[in-house]
Formats: C-alpha cells, sequence, structure tokens
C-alpha cells in the first residue's frame, strides 16, 4: 500500500481558528508548532538524517511536498529532556536510549548492505525496521538495550504521536481539534455538528 | 508545552481559578508557626482533607509538588501541550509486568490526579470493604461501607456529580446532585451490546457540571477531559475543595516539593523540608500528613528515613511501599457503520458493573471489574493502534482514517494486593538530590484470569453492539495502595484513621491507604476516606488525642 486516501478529502481543521471553537491559547500553541518548527540542537547531523529517514517510513507521507516535521520536534524533546515521567528497568534513560538505538539502526543497515540507512531502499529500509521491531538484531550492535522495546517505546510511539498531533493528521482522519470554547452540541450515533468533518467515499489524498 | 516556572501562590494570594488573571487572598503562615496540620500532597487525598480541617479552623498549610494551575488562562485544547499535567520527574519502572506511570496515572500541580482524570464518580460494592470475610478473597478493611456512605454522600454532593436517577447497582442511594449528562456515541454503542446479551448498563455518575454552579457553566463536551478542563466543568478538586479550603484559612504552596520529614527527639514529627523557588525551607506543625499518592507517599517515608527510623518513617511493619496496586485495563476495539466519533463529550459515559456485582458467572478468578465506554483523543489512539498492534507505515496511517468509526470498552479490574509488588528508592538522585522510585508490579495468577474474562466479556458486548474487525489492546489505570490502613500494626502501616502506628502525629491520606483495589475508579472513595478521617482528626482533636 502506498497511496493514501482519506475519506476527508475537504476538510481543513483550521478553517475553524477562526471560530468559537479555538480559543487565544489554542491559537497561540498551535502556531508555535505551525510556525516555529525547532532546529536540529541534540542530535548529530547522521543521526538526525537517520531519524528523518525512519519517520519517512514509519509515517509515509509521499503526497506531501513539504511532510509533517517529525525529527526536528524528537531533537526538541531530547535536547529538552522531556521524559513521559518513567522509564522501564531494562531501558537505559530516555536520551541514551535514543542515542544508542538511533546508532544501532546505522549499524545494522552498514553490516547488512554496506550502506547507510538512508540510501537503502524502501523495502530494504522497511524489512530492517520490522527486524528491529522483533528483535532480530546483532547482539553484538545492540548489547544490553531492547531493540524491540526501543523501537515500540521510543522510535515508534514518538514519531507517531508526533504526526497526529499536527492540523494536517487530524485533517486527514476527521477528528475536530480544538473545542473550547464551543464544544460540541449532537453527540450520538451518527450524528455530526455542522462544525465537523464531513465524511465522503474514501479519496486519494 | 504548559509549564509554570515560579509559584503563583504568594504574598497572600492564589490564583483566583475562576476569573482569568484575577487572585483571591490566602492567609499566609511563618515557617516557625508551628501549624495545626502541614499537609502534602493537594489531590484527591490531601486536598480535599485540607479543606475539610481549614473548615473547622485548623490552621493548615499544603503543599504542593507541582504548579497552581489558572485552567482558564493555561489550558489548551491538545494533547501534546497538555503534557506538562502529569508527573515526569523520573522513576524506573519494572517487574514482570512494568506499569506505564506519567500521564497514565500520576498527575502534578495542585487538585493533583484529579485535575486530568475522566471524572468517572462511582461507589465501591458495599461488600469489598469486607471481601475477605464476605467474597472470601483479599483482605477487610479496617472501615465498613457503613461507616463510608455518608462521606460519600458528602463528597458526591461537594463535587455536584451528574448521575442517572436510579444506579442499577449497590445499596440504594438518594438522588445525585446533577442530573445524568446525554450519553455520547461510544456509551450508546455499550448499551446496545448490553440490552442486547441481557446485561445492565448505566450512564455513569460523572464529576462534571450538567448545570451551571456558581462561576462555572456545564459542561460543553469538547473531550479533552484527561488532558484538563480549560471550562472548569470539571469539578477537580483544583476548582471545587481548594477554593473552599483558602477562603476556610488555608494556605495551599505551590512548585513546593517536600523532601523529608523532620523528626523530634520527642519521637513525633516536628515539620517538613520542602524545596520552593531555589531553596530548602522548614516548616513546622503539630501534624504532618502525608497525601502523595501510591508512590510518592512510600517515597517520602523511606526518604525521611533517620538514625530514630533507620528504615524510613512507619515502617516497623517493613509494610511501607508494599502491596501496590493498580486497575488492570484490557481493552476491546471495533469499528462500525455509523460514525461513532468518540472524540466528543467526557471519554467515559456509560458504564457496566455487572460482573462486579455478580458473583455467579466467575468461575476461575475472584475479584470484580467494570467497563466503560472509551474515547482516545488522536494521538493516544494513534499510539495504542501503533504500541498494541505494531502496526506503521501506510497502513497505520490508513487505518487512522477510520478513527470516527471506531468504539472501544475498557476495564477497571480488581488485582491482587501482593506484597511483591512494591514501591522502593534507588540510589539514584532526582533533580532535588532526593532518592529517585522505583515501582515494581506483576500480574497475579487470579489477575489474568480476571482479564481474560473481561475479554470476553467486552467481546460480547461490542460484537452485539455492532462492532466489528475486534481487536483487544493492554493498559493499565490508577495507583493504590503502599502504606495500607489496618487494625493491627504488625499487618499495616497505619490505622484506620491513616494514624501511624509509631509516630502519633503523622498521618497518611490519599489512595496509598487501599488494603484492596475493587473494580472501580478510585478517586471518589479516595475522597469520601479523606472526608472521614478528616472529622475523625476532628472528633480527636476535640477530645485532646491529637
Amino acid at each position: 500500500m502506498s497511496e493514501f486516501r482519506t475519506p476527508f478529502p475537504d476538510y481543513d481543521v483550521l478553517d475553524k481558528w477562526e471560530s468559537p471553537s479555538w480559543n487565544d491559547q489554542t491559537r497561540e500553541a498551535v502556531r508555535q508548532r505551525l510556525e516555529e518548527v525547532p532546529k536540529r540542537q541534540f542530535l548529530s547531523a547522521a543521526q538526525w538524517s537517520l531519524l528523518e529517514a525512519i519517520a519517512a517510513r514509519l509515517m509515509p507521507q509521499p503526497e506531501r511536498d513539504e511532510p509533517v516535521p517529525i525529527a526536528p520536534w524528537i531533537d526538541d524533546m531530547l535536547h529538552k529532556n522531556e521524559t513521559p515521567g518513567y522509564r522501564y528497568a531494562d531501558m537505559p534513560p530516555m536520551r541514551e536510549a535514543w542515542l544508542r538505538g538511533l546508532d544501532a539502526i546505522a549499524a545494522e543497515a552498514r553490516n547488512r548492505h554496506g550502506k547507510s540507512f538512508e540510501d537503502l531502499p524502501p523495502e530494504a529500509q522497511d524489512g530492517l525496521l520490522t527486524d528491529v521491531q522483533h528483535n532480530r538484531v546483532d547482539k553484538q550492535i545492540w548489547g544490553d538495550l531492547p531493540a524491540g522495546g526501543f523501537f515500540l517505546h521510543h522510535l515508534l510511539k514518538q514519531v507517531v504521536g508526533f504526526y497526529y498531533a499536527h492540523p494536517l493528521a487530524w485533517s486527514e482522519i476527521g477528528f475536530g481539534g480544538p473545542a473550547s470554547p464551543r464544544g460540541y452540541a449532537r453527540l450520538g450515533l451518527g450524528e455530526r455538528d455542522p462544525w465537523e468533518a464531513e465524511e465522503h467515499e474514501l479519496h486519494d489524498a | 508545552m504548559l509549564d509554570v516556572e515560579r509559584p503563583r501562590a504568594t504574598d497572600g494570594r492564589a490564583p483566583d481559578v475562576f476569573r482569568p488573571g484575577k487572585w483571591v487572598p490566602m492567609r499566609s503562615y511563618d515557617e516557625n508557626e508551628v501549624v495545626d496540620f502541614a499537609i502534602v500532597g493537594t489531590g484527591a487525598g490531601g486536598g480535599t482533607l485540607a479543606c475539610k480541617l481549614a473548615e473547622a479552623g485548623f490552621s493548615v498549610v499544603a503543599f504542593d509538588a507541582g504548579p497552581f494551575w489558572r485552567p482558564l488562562d493555561d489550558f489548551v485544547s491538545d494533547e501534546k501541550w497538555q503534557g506538562g499535567l502529569y508527573w515526569t520527574d523520573e522513576r524506573i519502572t519494572g517487574g514482570g509486568d512494568p506499569v506505564e506511570l506519567g500521564s497514565n496515572n500520576s498527575g502534578r500541580g495542585v487538585g493533583g490526579s484529579t485535575v486530568h482524570y475522566t471524572m468517572i464518580a462511582l461507589r465501591w460494592r458495599p461488600e469489598w470493604f469486607k471481601c475477605k470475610s464476605t467474597l472470601g478473597y483479599g483482605r477487610d478493611w479496617p472501615i465498613s461501607f457503613d461507616e463510608l456512605e455518608p462521606y460519600y454522600e458528602e463528597a458526591e454532593e461537594a463535587l455536584k456529580i451528574a448521575g442517572p436517577l436510579s444506579y442499577p447497582w449497590g445499596r440504594r442511594r438518594k438522588r445525585y446532585p446533577y442530573r445524568s449528562h446525554p450519553v455520547n456515541a461510544p456509551g450508546l454503542v455499550l448499551a446496545r451490546g448490553c440490552e442486547k446479551i441481557g446485561v445492565k448498563w448505566s450512564p455513569l455518575p460523572l464529576a462534571t457540571l450538567s448545570a451551571p454552579r456558581g462561576m462555572a457553566h456545564p459542561c460543553v463536551y469538547r473531550g479533552f477531559c484527561a488532558y484538563g478542563c480549560s471550562t472548569n466543568a470539571k469539578q477537580s478538586v483544583l476548582v471545587t475543595f481548594i477554593p473552599r479550603a483558602l477562603k476556610a484559612g488555608a494556605e495551599v504552596r505551590d512548585l513546593a516539593m517536600v523532601g523529608r520529614i523532620e523528626m523530634g527527639k520527642d519521637g513525633r514529627a516536628a515539620g517538613l523540608h520542602y524545596h520552593r523557588d531555589g531553596e530548602w525551607r522548614f516548616q513546622k506543625a503539630r501534624n504532618v500528613v502525608v497525601a502523595g499518592y501510591a508512590i510518592e507517599t512510600p517515597r517520602l517515608l523511606l526518604n525521611s528515613k533517620c538514625d530514630q527510623f533507620p528504615h524510613g518513617l512507619a515502617n516497623e511493619s517493613g509494610l511501607v511501599g508494599t502491596h501496590i496496586m493498580i486497575h488492570s485495563g484490557p481493552g476491546v476495539w471495533g469499528t462500525l457503520d455509523e460514525e461513532i466519533r468518540q472524540y466528543k463529550a467526557p471519554p467515559c459515559m456509560a458504564v457496566t458493573e455487572h460482573w462486579n456485582y455478580d458473583d455467579t458467572d466467575k468461575k476461575d478468578f475472584h475479584g470484580g471489574y467494570a467497563f466503560m465506554s472509551q474515547g482516545p483523543l488522536p494521538v493516544g489512539w494513534a499510539q495504542a493502534v501503533a504500541i498494541n498492534r505494531g502496526m506503521w507505515g501506510m497502513k497505520l496511517r490508513q487505518e487512522m482514517t477510520r478513527y470516527n468509526h471506531v468504539a472501544g470498552l475498557r476495564i477497571v479490574g480488581e488485582t491482587e494486593p501482593r506484597r511483591e509488588n512494591r514501591v522502593e528508592v534507588v540510589e539514584k538522585k532526582d533533580q532535588y538530590g532526593l532518592p529517585i522510585p522505583k515501582m515494581t508490579f506483576s500480574y497475579s495468577d487470579n489477575d489474568r484470569k480476571l482479564m481474560k474474562h473481561s475479554i470476553g466479556s467486552m467481546r460480547a458486548v461490542l460484537d452485539a453492539g455492532g462492532a466489528t474487525d475486534l481487536w483487544v489492546d493492554d493498559d493499565t489505570s490508577h495507583l493504590m495502595g503502599g502504606c495500607r490502613m489496618g487494625d493491627d500494626p504488625d499487618d499495616s502501616v497505619v490505622d484506620k484513621n491513616g494514624r501511624s502506628w509509631s509516630i502519633p502525629n503523622l498521618w497518611v491520606c490519599d489512595g496509598s491507604l487501599f488494603p484492596t483495589s475493587g473494580g472501580v475508579n478510585p478517586s471518589l472513595t479516595i475522597q469520601a476516606n479523606a472526608l472521614r478521617i478528616g472529622e475523625r482528626m476532628i472528633d480527636m482533636a476535640g477530645r485532646g488525642e491529637l
């Protein structure tokens, strides 16, 4: 599957920007997300480029000239050390897990294919990521870092989380988006307020 | 991200949560004044108790490690932005079934986890307080439902719970203060499924307004409840008991992390050391109440160890931090032809407690579970799909376009109190120089059997409700235990009133008191119990027993 299709082709959550569904506080938070995409501060240039390539496989956006930024927000999270408030006992602290995990994926690519991950064809990239997900990795490279745990609880969780925090993602799934102060009036089965996305048969994005 | 860097409740005033940018007067106590009660934590336990004691005329200072939010000014309709609501200091989670902490169960800020909770306000099944004697499992609480019942009523009144005309389970009760909310689409799927298989269901009693109250207007069904309520419809401790406490003369110190309880030579707590505005400070107190929830409460008692109490305070039995419980929370999800739009209204609006109250169907396990309709928002939903189904790439992106057709159910499942499930402190230090906590948790065989049974029940209801492509996810909620109350000093950390067996002016008042976990959300029981403990303290003070 390479083509993305959305049932909400003519819905843009940002059309509600000036509506009673948005207040100043939310406008400012979303404005920052759209306009103040952070510059690289924590990862090395190589790690950053690897993370961008991985994000493009975990959340592909082939139809967009400018994809929803993901790597910058992960780098920002690492720079600020914004942890989720816990770490698994078999995992190192968050920053260390990311640095070791990314370097291990880079090393796996070189070991297996003699190339950088970024230079692999998409099928090979997906194959490598699938192996990482299922712990089919070289223990020499990974050491005591659990590959599958890193993949699910750090890499995939954050890539997906930052993608679905973006208004473009809200629009393509028909999410109502910010809703203060207006909220919603029609709550029942099949009920839709006029300010909610209207669903169509699946369309190409 | 949501953040407040400097304390707001200072110089004789505190934020007015009902008026943007405004203040309310607040009494300030001198640190050298020996206040009647220094309370650590301002959530369901500490905030509720602070109000009760202040209104009875005691001098009270309540400390919270987090900020004093102004919901109308601060809170944004955004999952990521609101990440500042959660306790994100370093913690280690381990054991066979490590528990997700942070946003899953740990709030940070005045009002505690009630600021981000989903407002479910259920009483416990009466028999659970004596589950060993009446149902043959777990352990009896040192109090009965009869003792707690008037305080359930007081808590429900204080929170203006919006609930159904008659709730199908539990002891007959008087009307809920406010009318029930209309049930949203995910709740109606639960209702439809339950009716089809012949199991009772009910709209959930919720702590969010269905009619105006003072300066707060009714819930507008914006659906961001788990990320803080920006309209004050949610009756969190921040907008209910805290304003009352301030009015009655309590002081709240926000961004004040309590690191150690100081013991006097007389064997009584002398006060507490807390970190605020860049420095360590000390407050003298006649009584110290620890109400930091099931991880921070044991952590503070353990970190307060001294020559007199080398294993931590109140820990003669060695039980501080042990018997931590969670609620197991597998969920079942499915897709419907109808549009559900689960982002609208409070995430949980309908419940069945059938398997909490019906004991005939539990063939191979003891304990109970309730399950509720659900309403995840995109970030949380996408992460759940990705992690539980191992799904990514275009497949995940395409799957996410079915978001508006998804409905799910999730249990609040009882887990057993077991000694090996515990909170300890480890060598590593946090930003205050305090040893960080490590939580260890594994499910028991019984816990697993209960979850398995519940998945079958949820599948049956969701299938009958019209959902297809059912799949199961894995989650948990709530923390309980760690400083359990009891009748026997060798077998509990504190007595039935939360009073330490060994240090007469040291108390615990929060969810860590729970000897068992029950099969419903704990907040209303924590609050009812805090009101009860407050009243016992007032009684004891009247008799000169404090």
